[in-house]
């Protein structure tokens, strides 16, 4: 297929997570992410499989009671699925018609389930209402039978809950709590005085029910947990009061035998109340963000928690931390801006409070994250606490400057530290913390670094709200007999009319400095710290500056608050042109000369790419989303993309993300959705986690059959290929087991008989191979995969017959190569 | 899981001079001995043997001094004009020395007389020396000459006229019985062997030389002239290697230290500079009270002894090492328990348990962590970390404020804990590293426990010191303001004859003073 043209894909992993679910045995852990349903191994943290096929966001998921094999799934477009979720099989899809909130399944009823649905003709208010699924053949069925439970209820999933068999379902609303009897059909109302106090008032929030007991547990905003009992009498019910959160209960969950009840809230830390009584409890505490949901396997082994910040944890059932399953985790607010590590390109920004998260963009995982601020947060609402605020890298990424800040009302309290990267320990490591750098916020900072060996051109600048920017150099350590240690200091203060310092940059070659002093841009010599020259574009202060790069060096780019982005010549010092828009985001491509800006106008924002030494741009695409954009970034490519169309070249070299607003990363991709989805490898691993059953013996037994006649057949042609030169693997295979020596023996003997030897070639494929293996990344599993089939489908003789026939020869296949890697983007510029 | 974090107390780098092995080294010297001579001190030469007796040569004597001895234990005064360059022989028995009347004399340690006499010289000999067979002796005079003499004989071996000044500083090599170097006013350091009828090499200085060193391989030379001292290679045809301009007058006496890592030089700036021979930096320097003349080292570094223009001999002592008495030792556990199984590599198919570590947490973060507020106060008010860590205490109330808990934990105290608390902060609010912390402390304290103001003498005590310190450093930033205010009008007058980068450097260095203000 061709691709399509650009479409705006999303990469972030999050959205709503609508809470998990934990199958028994608890291999793995099923998540309601978005749009889809994502299926990660708890054994290895992977993602398996990403169930896609709702139109909105699913708001529930629940296993199928009868079938543990199965999955239900609601969404708010109106359906409920079932999945087969080994296979990732949508099995049936049932269209309910209202948009549902949320799901739970029985196993007291056979063939119906519980939706929370919207009241039709009234707004905000919601009713549980038990939906019928047809037994009917065919994958795509109505399901219009609806009968009215509860009404009234909330729109949490969180808020009702069903008892013990199923013979109540409790539900909670602000300070009224509904108990429904199925078998004597009698509605039990309760409701809790409503309070208010300093710290908020006794809302319900979530609500449980014990498993095998009559009892409730319910929630309440100002931390108390209260355990209700007796409550099929309407007046002589009870409730007792366990309280160690000062904050919201977000989630209950009791554990499968009803013994101990585990509650999680803003805190960040998971309470195991014991036997329901205040005196014992036990904590898991500083699991790094707000628990949002509760969540335990069927068989009590395992809990797992879901946080507010995009990360799900694995917690044992002996209070111990497991695992954390994390993507791009979702910090308030992201102030560093979007970063791209040089070494391993991975991009860098906010992560956990005080810390820097580099996330991965290929594998979608944080590769690590590095603690700035270093100190414990504390996990209550209305602190002041310092968070990192600016990030910078050298060229290298051997130096990193972070800027962390802790909002006074007085006087800030700042900090800029510096970075070494350690080879040693593969990390960063602290150089130097400077107190104070600025009398007040640091608004940017930026790094020189033009020669690669020298570190005597490494200059960092900083620009402050304190109308002043400063320019910090590193100096050796005077001690001659200790042992060379560079640490940074303040060389330069520049200053210009008393202005505020509002944006810093480097030119390419690093001779000029632009600091853009809110209307004016300055330019300053960077050896004598001289002005050199001053541009300005009244009215309106500076938003970004930046300087044009390789052809395009001699300008210099800036937008401006009130709508305009402007383009001076550096040799001419005038206004070569300008245009008239909202730029909010001014992106410069390190690779090459093309500048992204994404404008905001009427509630829309739109992707402008261009040239400084033209005015038109290369590149326009309106409406790119509907939020607005906060930040851009280039991530270079491994390799240049093949772009066929010419409206596309730019992307050749760099990919362009972005965030919104919303915290959604998003990219443009050129290839179309079908391309995008890397075929699954992890078939295989699903396969062999499978649970052992009667059944699954009985079929297991024939698989396995037929499996050994295919690794056989492999075992043969494996065979076939090396019998005349490996005695070594004819002898592994053919002596009995018992007398071969350990496998630790054997080992290097198999893995040499497997190498081929390199006498058989000549020196060109030796060269040309060579070549590949630079070519190739290190890390790319992708590639690592595509080897690992190509060799599997080598041993095939049909394959073979094929590849034998369409064979170019070697240096045919070399020209061919070398013609695709030169760069033809020179051609566009005619 | 993250573990807890310890409170980050924040390290202050201290200002001042940096405390290396050097600076502890060269410390440590006893407070110096002041000797009064004749005249200015123009040689000190150490006896090679024990004791280490020193020969001190000053106007027309030479005394010989003992190691601890304040009084001359011996004195050679035969000379009609001054006397210059007493030398010591390599076994210590013989002295050597030039005189303004152009005669070089040889003495016997024992005796008085001189043994022999060279007459040779047409004017002063300011430098002699023996030759490391022991049987020769070298010498420069103001008559542009060096020369060679021969001890038993007492007769010139050999004359050298190729200075064309005079000639007043030489040294012999230790490994070369006939190779010798001296320096000379014409700026150049000639390198003579015995053998050869002329100089072998000749370095040119640059600045009139006042000294000159071999180093002990005899690979290096250093020469000192002006206010340069210079190394030069002789094994690479002298070949310049370092040129160090770190005083300010002319550098007038070389020195090694017994070791050969140190290179001291002495200069009419009155200071003593020490430099690593490695790197060729100052590692160290000494000041002295008048300009320099000659200075020497006995061996193992004992005695600096230093000699001056007018006449004062400073004789420096080193301290005896502290010798650290060993408390009554507890009885430990055998060497062998320690070491036990700390070396067991593990084989192939063991399995491996590692053991968490377990970290210890001082006593406030324990209670920090369990968010017991007032406790961790008090923890670090008490008088340990109060007294002697400051930082300590400041940084866990910072920790409590970002908590928003410090309110609480300065609340409810009696009358002996806000006396406390309020010496602390009355103490150390005038310091900068503490001063934001400790203001909003301040503040919150007298914000609390104002209803109570007036109900003990003590706290109100406390309160008014509180005051006059806060008032105190409000005239002092005042007044330093007016400086500086001042100081910007003498900059502002001094620039505008200047170039411009001029005063962008100087407004930089003046910010970077207010900030450490």
């Amino acid at each position: 297929t061709v691709a399509a043209g650009v479409t705006v894909a999303r990469c972030s992993p999050g959205g709503g997570a609508a809470g998990s679910r934990l199958p028994s045995p608890p291999r793995y852990l099923l998540c309601a992410s978005g749009d889809f349903v994502k299926m990660y191994s708890v054994g290895t943290e992977e993602t398996l499989r990403v169930m896609g096929g709702h139109g909105d966001l699913v708001t529930g998921i629940q296993l199928n009671p009868h079938n543990h094999m199965q999955l239900y799934s609601s969404s708010l477009d109106g359906t409920i699925k079932l999945w087969d979720f080994m296979d990732g099989i949508p099995i049936k899809t049932f269209a309910v018609g209202a948009k549902l909130l949320a799901l739970y399944a029985l196993a007291s009823s056979e063939d119906s389930v519980f939706v929370v649905i919207p009241k039709s003709g009234e707004r905000d208010t919601f009713q549980l209402v038990s939906v019928k699924l047809t037994k009917a053949a065919g994958q795509d069925l109505e399901a219009k039978e609806l009968s009215v439970v509860l009404d009234g209820v909330d729109v949490s999933p969180k808020h009702t809950a069903f008892g013990r068999e199923g013979e109540y379902v409790a539900s909670v609303k602000e300070v009224n709590l509904q108990v429904y009897f199925f078998k004597q059909k009698q509605l039990n109302r309760f409701s809790v005085s409503a309070i208010k106090t300093k710290s908020g008032n006794n809302h319900f929030t979530c609500i449980a029910c014990h498993p095998t007991e009559d009892c409730i547990a319910t929630g309440h905003a100002d931390g108390k947990i209260r355990l209700w009992r007796n409550f099929y009498h309407k007046k002589e019910y009870t409730f007792s009061t366990l309280h160690w959160h000062h904050d919201t209960v977000k989630d209950l969950a009791f554990s499968v035998e009803g013994d101990s009840l585990l509650s999680g809230g803003v805190e960040s830390v998971l309470v195991l109340w014991h036997n329901e009584s205040d005196c014992q409890k036990d904590f898991l505490p500083r699991l790094g963000s707000a628990i949002e949901y509760i969540s335990m396997s069927s068989d009590g082994t395992l809990c797992c928690t879901l946080h507010t910040d995009n990360r799900i944890t694995i917690i044992n059932s002996n209070l111990r931390f497991s695992k954390s399953i994390q993507g791009l985790i979702k910090s308030t607010d992201i102030k560093t801006g979007l970063v791209v590590d040089p070494r391993t390109k991975a991009l860098v920004l906010n992560g956990e409070p005080g810390h820097l998260q580099f996330y991965c963009l290929q594998s979608d995982q944080q590769l690590f994250s590095l603690d700035i601020v270093q100190r414990q947060y504390i996990h209550q609402a209305g602190l002041n606490q310092s968070d990192l605020v600016k990030v910078a890298f050298s060229s290298q990424g051997k130096w990193l400057a972070t800027v962390e800040e802790r909002e006074e009302v007085t006087d800030p309290e700042l900090q800029l530290k510096l970075w070494f990267y350690d080879e040693e320990t593969q990390s960063f490591k602290l150089n130097t913390r400077i107190n104070t750098p600025h009398e007040d916020h640091i608004t940017d900072l930026c790094f020189r670094d033009v020669d690669e060996t020298e570190d005597d051109s490494l200059i960092l600048v900083t620009a402050g709200r304190d109308c002043v920017f400063k320019v910090w150099v590193m100096v050796e350590d005077t001690d001659p007999e200790a042992q060379q240690s560079v640490s940074w200091s303040c060389d330069f203060v520049g200053s210009y009319h008393n202005y505020q310092a509002t944006n810093c940059c480097f030119s390419e070659d690093g001779s000029l400095l632009a600091v853009s002093f809110e209307e004016t841009v300055t330019v300053w010599d960077s050896i004598t710290w001289e002005l050199k020259c001053t541009f300005c574009h009244p009215p309106g202060k500076i938003r970004n500056i930046c300087f044009g790069r390789l052809t395009c060096s001699k300008y210099l780019i800036g937008a401006t608050d009130y709508g305009f982005l402007c383009c001076w010549n550096l040799l001419s010092c005038a206004l070569e042109w300008s245009a008239h828009l909202n730029i909010l985001v001014l992106q410069p491509d390190p690779l090459s000369e093309h500048i992204a800006a994404v404008s905001w106008l009427s509630k829309e924002s739109s992707l402008f790419v261009f040239k400084p030494n033209e005015p038109r741009p290369i590149y326009i695409q309106r409406n790119l989303c509907k939020e607005k954009i906060q930040l851009a970034a280039f991530v270079p490519r491994d390799e240049p993309e093949t772009i066929a169309s010419e409206k596309y070249l730019w992307l050749r070299r760099s990919q362009l993300f972005f965030l919104t607003d919303t915290q959604e990363l998003m990219t443009l991709s050129t290839k179309s959705l079908e391309e995008r989805l890397t075929p699954s490898s992890k078939q295989l691993a699903v396969e062999e986690s499978l649970p052992v059953t009667p059944f699954s013996l009985l079929l297991g037994k024939h698989r396995r059959q037929q499996s050994q006649e295919d690794i056989d057949l492999g075992k043969l042609a494996l065979h076939n290929k090396h019998e005349r030169d490996s005695p070594a693997v004819k002898e592994l295979l053919h002596t009995p087991a018992h007398v071969l020596p350990s496998a630790s023996f054997l080992c290097p003997i198999f893995i040499n008989s497997l190498l081929i030897s390199k006498e058989n070639e000549s020196a060109e494929e030796v060269a040309d191979e060579v070549e590949m293996e630079s070519e190739k990344t290190e890390g790319d599993s992708d590639e690592e995969r595509d080897v690992t089939e190509m060799e599997q489908e080598d041993t095939s003789p049909v394959e073979l017959l094929g590849e034998m026939t369409c064979k170019l020869s070697k240096s045919q296949e070399k020209e061919l190569r070398k013609i695709r890697k030169m760069d033809y983007s020179w051609i566009s510029a005619f | 899981m993250a573990a807890y974090k310890p409170v980050a107390v924040q390290a202050v780098p201290r200002l001042g001079e940096k405390i290396t092995q050097d600076t502890v080294y060269w410390r440590g010297y006893k407070t110096p001995v002041q000797i009064k001579e004749f005249g200015a001190v123009n040689k000190i030469d150490f006896s090679p043997v024990p004791p280490y007796n020193y020969a001190v040569t000053a106007s027309s004597r030479i005394h010989i001094y003992g190691r601890y001895s304040q009084e001359p234990i011996k004195t050679f005064s035969r000379f009609k004009d001054a006397a210059y360059c007493a030398t010591y022989r390599d076994d210590g028995n013989l002295l050597v020395s030039g005189s303004e009347e152009g005669s070089i004399r040889l003495f016997d340690i024992g005796g008085r007389a001189p043994l022999r006499q060279f007459d040779g010289h047409t004017k002063a000999v300011h430098v002699v020396g023996f030759l490391s067979d022991k049987y020769r002796i070298f010498s420069g005079g103001d008559d542009y000459s060096s020369n060679l003499w021969d001890i038993p004989s007492a007769t010139e071996i050999v004359s050298y006229s190729e200075h064309t000044d005079y000639v007043r500083c030489g040294c012999a090599s230790k490994v070369n019985a006939d190779v010798f170097v001296t320096g000379s006013y014409d700026h150049t350091v000639k390198l003579f062997d015995a053998r050869t009828k002329s100089s072998v090499m000749t370095i040119e200085h640059g600045q009139p030389v006042e000294s000159v060193l071999l180093f002990p391989s005899g690979g290096l030379l250093v020469s000192a002239g002006g206010r340069y001292v210079k190394v030069w290679d002789v094994l690479k045809g002298g070949q310049l290697l370092v040129s160090l301009k770190n005083h300010h007058k002319t550098v007038t006496c070389l020195c090694l230290n017994s070791s050969g890592q140190r290179l001291l030089s002495g200069s009419l700036d009155r200071h003593v500079k020490i430099y690593s021979t490695t790197s060729y930096k100052v590692v160290h320097s000494f000041n002295y009270a008048t300009s320099i003349l000659s200075l020497a080292l006995s061996p193992e570094d004992e005695t600096i002894v230093v000699g001056m223009t007018n006449g004062v001999l400073n004789v420096k002592h080193r301290k005896p090492e502290e010798r650290k008495e060993k408390p009554q030792k507890k009885r430990q556990p055998a060497y062998r328990t320690y070491v036990k199984g700390r070396t067991y590599m593990p084989k192939q198919e063991d399995f491996c348990v590692s053991k968490p570590v377990k970290r210890v947490l001082r006593k406030y973060d324990k209670l920090l962590k369990s968010f017991q507020s007032s406790k961790a106060l008090d923890a670090v008010l008490e008088p340990p970390i109060r007294l002697y860590t400051p930082e300590v205490t400041v940084a866990v109330m910072q920790e409590l404020h970002r908590r928003g808990t410090l309110r609480s934990a300065l609340a409810g105290r009696d009358e002996k804990q806000i006396n406390l608390l309020l010496t602390f902060v009355a103490r150390r609010v005038i310091e900068p590293r503490f001063t934001p912390v400790l203001v909003t402390v301040a503040d919150m304290i007298t914000d609390i426990y104002q209803p109570v103001v007036g109900q003990s003498a003590i706290v109100d005590r406390q309160f008014l010191r509180l005051q006059e310190a806060i008032g105190k450093e409000i005239d002092y930033q005042e007044e330093l303001l007016e400086v500086l205010g001042m100081m910007d009008t003498l900059f502002a007058t001094f620039t505008k004859k200047r170039a411009t980068y001029l005063e962008e450097n100087k407004s930089n260095g003046l910010t970077e003073t207010t900030e450490q203000i």
